[in-house]
């Protein structure tokens, strides 16, 4: 004879867990898109203040800019919003190159890291960097933008664009901390070293890809809007 | 006739409780990740502070109008489905507030989801109460939670960058404890806290035992 004690509680039918958890899931997707819908211009506007002054920040000798977009392995004038590989192109208050800003992305510890970087192909080094988007480890991966040893791999990070003007001479590489032999490697940061090893990929990345378009274009950077056909 | 159910009222100790008594951090020790990992400034002990305060106070608001609806197979994946509809909210809101602080906060954000605080709190009280209490309640944890993080990032920052939202407070001479800012110092600091609370509360049991005993001999004598 079964009691109240041993009974088995009746199982709700599966019509009734499949419309609770479809109409949470409706209420969770009407809020998320709600409020990205809201928040996308916002977000949208501070990416491109937080770039603008990135590039002033990695450029800071440049006083005015112009952005440009490879097309075909040349350089379009364009406006931030283009989509595309885009090149920050700095000038100082004579109106003369100092040099660009580059992006450059890779998977860090997290998620992709994005940095802004700059180049200059008057001494083909990488002189400096900016982190646009993070989400690295506080206190571990953040290390890249205070480690003091880390940011001297920037004073100038060999990035020399071979004679043909196809890809860098030397890829540059992230090494083990105090193992750093050629000027083109990055001395990673002892217990950051996934993200170190990203910041190496990434500028190699970038460098292989844009270092010679830069290069092959350097006359049409140096003119400014002089030339301008777009 | 039959007798209804009456729900207590909301009382204030509903809203103390997570403030201290029930501390989530101090007492509970719940949702240590965050509190030792962003706690290395005011700021960001502040901004995590206020979003695990919205996660909380919406996922738990959410859940308490759903209790009756929510059957008992399917509650844990439908309150991961919540708490992880308002990280997201929080997440856009805050690359929408300032994007400095969002790098900063990191990937602590989104791991909101797994606070053992947040489900907890939804399985243990939401799921149980009424919507108003539910809020009163969540807001005391959440504040509490707050609290104990500005507690850590204070000391942190103070020692470990001489500073206090951002302020200068120690003089240049001062030479920086950087281990305070580093994760070993998040465990100093939440350590040398609990053995601070659990002093004062030692000897505040004692006084009253020995408060006790007097009264006891007194009323003997």
């Amino acid at each position: 004879m079964s009691t109240p004690e041993n009974s088995v509680p009746e199982l709700p039918s599966s019509t009734k867990l499949i419309s609770t958890l479809a109409l949470v899931a409706m209420i969770s997707g009407l809020l998320v898109v709600s409020i990205y819908e809201y928040t996308k211009p916002i977000i949208a506007e501070n990416q491109r203040l937080a770039t603008e002054r990135a590039i002033f920040k990695v450029l800071p000798q440049a006083v005015s800019r112009l952005t440009f977009v490879v097309k075909n392995q040349t350089l379009v004038l364009a406006d931030d919003k283009t989509e595309g590989d885009l090149i920050y192109a700095g000038y100082d208050k004579n109106k003369q190159f100092v040099g660009v800003a580059l992006n450059a992305a890779a998977q860090g510890y997290q998620d992709t890291v994005k940095i802004l970087y700059s180049y200059q192909p008057k001494t083909s080094c990488i002189t400096g960097f900016d982190v646009l988007k993070s989400t690295e480890t506080p206190g571990f991966g953040t290390k890249i933008t205070t480690d003091k040893a880390f940011l001297a791999n920037f004073k100038c990070l060999e990035a020399k664009v071979n004679s043909e003007q196809t890809q860098l001479l030397n890829a540059i590489n992230t090494t083990r901390h105090g193992s750093k032999q050629h000027p083109w490697q990055i001395d990673a940061i002892s217990g950051s070293t996934i993200t170190s090893n990203a910041i190496g990929r990434m500028l190699n990345q970038s460098g292989q890809r844009l270092h010679p378009i830069v290069m092959q274009n350097l006359t049409r950077l140096q003119q400014g809007t002089a030339n301008d056909t777009d | 006739m039959t007798p209804t159910k009456q729900t207590p009222p909301i009382s204030f100790d509903v809203f103390t409780a997570g403030l201290w008594k029930e501390n989530p951090v101090f007492v509970m020790m719940l949702g240590l990740c965050p509190v030792l990992a962003v706690t290395n400034s005011v700021l960001n002990s502040l901004a995590m502070g206020i979003a695990s305060i919205f996660v909380l106070v919406c996922s738990n608001a959410l859940v308490s109008a759903l209790r009756h609806f929510i059957p008992k197979q399917v509650r844990i994946t439908t309150y991961i489905i919540i708490i992880a509809t308002f990280v997201t909210l929080v997440d856009y809101m805050i690359q929408a507030i300032s994007l400095d602080l969002y790098n900063k906060l990191g990937a602590f954000i989104q791991l909101i989801v797994v606070n053992c605080l947040i489900l907890g709190r939804a399985e243990a009280y939401a799921s149980k109460n009424t919507v108003m209490k539910s809020i009163v309640s969540a807001l005391g944890m959440g504040l509490g939670f707050t609290l104990a993080l500005v507690m850590l990032g204070g000391v942190r920052e103070l020692l470990g960058a001489g500073q206090l939202l951002g302020y200068q407070i120690f003089s240049t001479q001062f030479e920086p404890w950087v281990v305070m800012i580093l994760p070993p110092g998040g465990f100093i600091v939440l350590g040398s806290w609990l053995l601070l609370i659990n002093y004062v509360q030692q000897r505040k049991i004692g006084k009253l035992i020995a408060m006790e005993s007097a009264s006891h001999c007194a009323v003997k004598t």
